[in-house]
């Protein structure tokens, strides 16, 4: 020690940086930009985009779940599907606009969360993984047979039929926009505040940050209704744009799946990482996805290269190597030495 | 009343088959702690294999087995060796995701290849032969045989582990492989023969399933998941408590689908969950 000991050294905590400010601006003027598609777009590509801001949204919460909770599920779709289905009954029912349906269509996915966690909790590692898949085909299953809302064959959405074409269309994308950059900032937000401190030092280890402190149980409890709230999210708005809903499209496992290739190829534990990963998940789409059974094989046979080659992702290997951080959730400590990274 | 004694028997037999699907689970679990998502999908896998072999090489399905045997033991060794071995450590993310990419790829190659038509291994006569029991009720001589069979194979397995030396080593390996490891054991290795021994298991479940009824390239996600049901509700570490949750899944079925044909695999899941809630250890942990 050759400094003095009663002077500290100065510091600062720093979170941003130049590259992280100008992201925002860009960001902020890309959605400015965006939301004046109902203008001049064609309603094709409206509709390609709120698909993808529905992926976008599920992929995020996947990997809240798996890249920060340590939580793998193989069945998030039980949510998604939750949130369509009561989008769908609540319009068609009870008579509610369905687009004031579409929160409380996330947030009945949400109250769902808290029961259905009692019994997924009770298994840890890949046996969480199936175990909450189960929990998804029961769902499936429960809604096939019950012929008030059409049962295996599904039912449309009916209570969309006073709107304008115009109207719903535009509503529908301004809506899948704004829940989009809400989930981005949602989940932002949540990993720089003090629970995502506490959640990223669980990731690194449950039993070290216990022993700071850190309530595990109820850690993983909030991130998983999070999650489950996103998921609701994405489910209520992607058969609100879909006009129809049916048991296998809603609770189907390629929703996971596909959102497990996206954060896995974009980079995982990372807000970075699905943009990336949605965005090449859509060149792929629209590249190759004529060539049916093979394309699928192609997305498999890219995850597990992805996964054991390039565990890090795309966004992943590329914000190390260039020390590039849009949004940034860890912290640097900058004395007058040269800065010392904190990993989060 | 005759009705229901029947409808518990079936769902028996029923169970007899998903222990087959369940033993080989249990096995690579027990062994490398691997949750193989993929599970479901080599069985069909293997199924189309027999298929193919049974019906264009014309060697019956017993001869289709004895090709099928070796390729599906030496697969799994290599498997085992060139790609799951990597993926193995204290985070379950890697092996789950590669596991689930072969999922998707077996499916899709077998869809590309078979058609998503539901296909059935050609068995002759065992496929409507029966045999009578007490009071008019009648048994498929190939549902019993399968039972017959899978009653084998978990006491050959509890054998295995509990006698012999191979058994020891998986045992230590799955108590502790950095000691094991220690003491000379070469875990990878010990990992690769798990798989193969387990590839066996699903080669002979992918037969009779061919052969009992019909697989479709679609079909593996559903058998994982009863394999994997029957493996929670028997409790982790013992081969009997997998084929205990086996029946009690497959006789949860039946009443299920007697009940309402819409019901049944609903009432199997509702009731793995019942068991979770209850006895999340299993209803017969750790007996070997």
């Amino acid at each position: 020690m050759s400094e003095d000991a009663t002077t500290a050294p100065s510091f600062v905590v720093e979170r941003g940086g130049a590259a992280s400010r100008a992201a925002g601006i860009v960001a902020l003027i890309l959605v400015a930009f965006i939301s004046t598609f109902p203008w001049w777009a064609d309603s094709g590509w409206m509709r390609e985009f709120n698909e993808m801001a529905c992926y976008l949204i599920f992929a995020m919460m996947w990997n809240l779940l798996a890249g920060y909770g340590g939580m793998v599920s193989i069945g998030q779709q039980a949510y998604l599907g939750l949130g369509g289905y009561v989008l769908v009954a609540l319009g068609n029912f009870a008579g509610l606009n369905p687009f004031v349906a579409v929160p409380l269509g996330a947030l009945a996915a949400m109250i769902a969360a808290f029961p259905i966690s009692r019994v997924a909790f009770r298994l840890q590692g890949g046996h969480f993984a199936i175990g909450t898949w189960v929990i998804a085909e029961v769902l499936r299953l429960t809604m096939a047979n019950i012929s008030a809302i059409g049962g295996g064959s599904g039912t449309s959405l009916i209570a969309l039929r006073g709107i304008e074409k115009a109207t719903r269309e535009s509503v529908t994308f301004w809506m899948c926009l704004a829940a989009m950059v809400a989930s981005v900032g949602l989940v932002f937000g949540l990993l720089r505040s003090r629970q995502g401190l506490a959640l990223l030092a669980l990731r690194d280890s449950e039993v070290a940050s216990e022993s700071q402190g850190v309530d595990v149980a109820r850690t993983k409890l909030w991130v998983y209704v999070v999650a489950a709230f996103g998921c609701g999210l994405a489910g209520a708005l992607y058969f609100l744009g879909n006009l129809r809903i049916s048991p296998d499209a809603a609770f189907s496992v390629n929703w996971t799946a596909f959102s497990i290739f996206i954060v896995m190829v974009g980079g995982i534990a990372s807000i970075e990482g699905p943009i990336v990963g949605v965005i090449v998940f859509y060149s792929l789409n629209r590249l190759f996805s004529d060539y049916g059974t093979w394309y699928l094989v192609g997305l498999g046979l890219l995850a597990i290269v992805v996964t054991t080659r390039m565990p890090r992702g795309i966004w992943g290997t590329l914000s190390r190597r260039l020390d590039l951080h849009f949004f940034p959730v860890h912290r640097r400590l900058s004395v007058d030495t040269p800065a010392k990274e904190v990993r989060p | 009343m005759i009705g229901w004694i029947d409808t518990i028997l079936q769902g028996v037999l029923l169970g007899g088959l998903y222990a087959l699907f369940a033993l080989g689970q249990s096995l690579i679990f027990g062994v490398m702690r691997l949750t193989n998502v993929a599970h479901g999908d080599f069985i069909v896998l293997a199924a189309f294999g027999a298929f193919a072999l049974a019906s264009q090489a014309g060697v019956g399905p017993f001869g289709a087995f004895a090709i099928l045997l070796p390729l599906a033991v030496a697969f799994g060794y290599a498997l085992q060796r060139l790609v799951i071995n990597d993926t193995l450590g204290k985070d379950p993310l890697p092996s789950l995701v590669v596991t689930f990419g072969l999922s998707i790829i077996i499916q899709n190659v077998l869809q590309e290849i078979f058609s998503a038509d539901p296909r059935s291994i050609p068995a002759g006569e065992l496929t409507t032969a029966s045999v009578q029991l007490a009071g008019g009720l009648a048994v498929g001589t190939l549902p019993l045989a399968i039972f017959v069979i899978a009653l084998a194979a978990a006491a050959a397995l509890q054998w295995l582990f509990a006698r012999t030396a191979l058994g020891r080593v998986f045992r230590a390996t799955s108590d502790d492989r950095e000691t094991a490891e220690l003491m000379g054991l070469d875990a990878r290795g010990v990992y690769a023969a798990a798989t193969a021994l387990a590839f066996a298991l699903i080669a002979l479940a992918g037969l009779l399933q061919g052969m009992r009824t019909t697989v479709a390239p679609a079909d593996g996600p559903a058998l994982l998941i009863y394999a994997f049901e029957a493996v929670v509700i028997g409790g982790l570490g013992s081969f009997w408590g997998t084929f205990a949750g086996s029946v009690i899944l497959g006789v949860t079925q039946g009443i299920g689908f007697r009940l309402d044909p819409g019901w049944g695999i609903w009432l199997g899941h509702v009731v793995f969950l019942a068991v979770l809630l209850v006895r999340p250890a299993g209803l017969f942990p750790r007996m070997r």
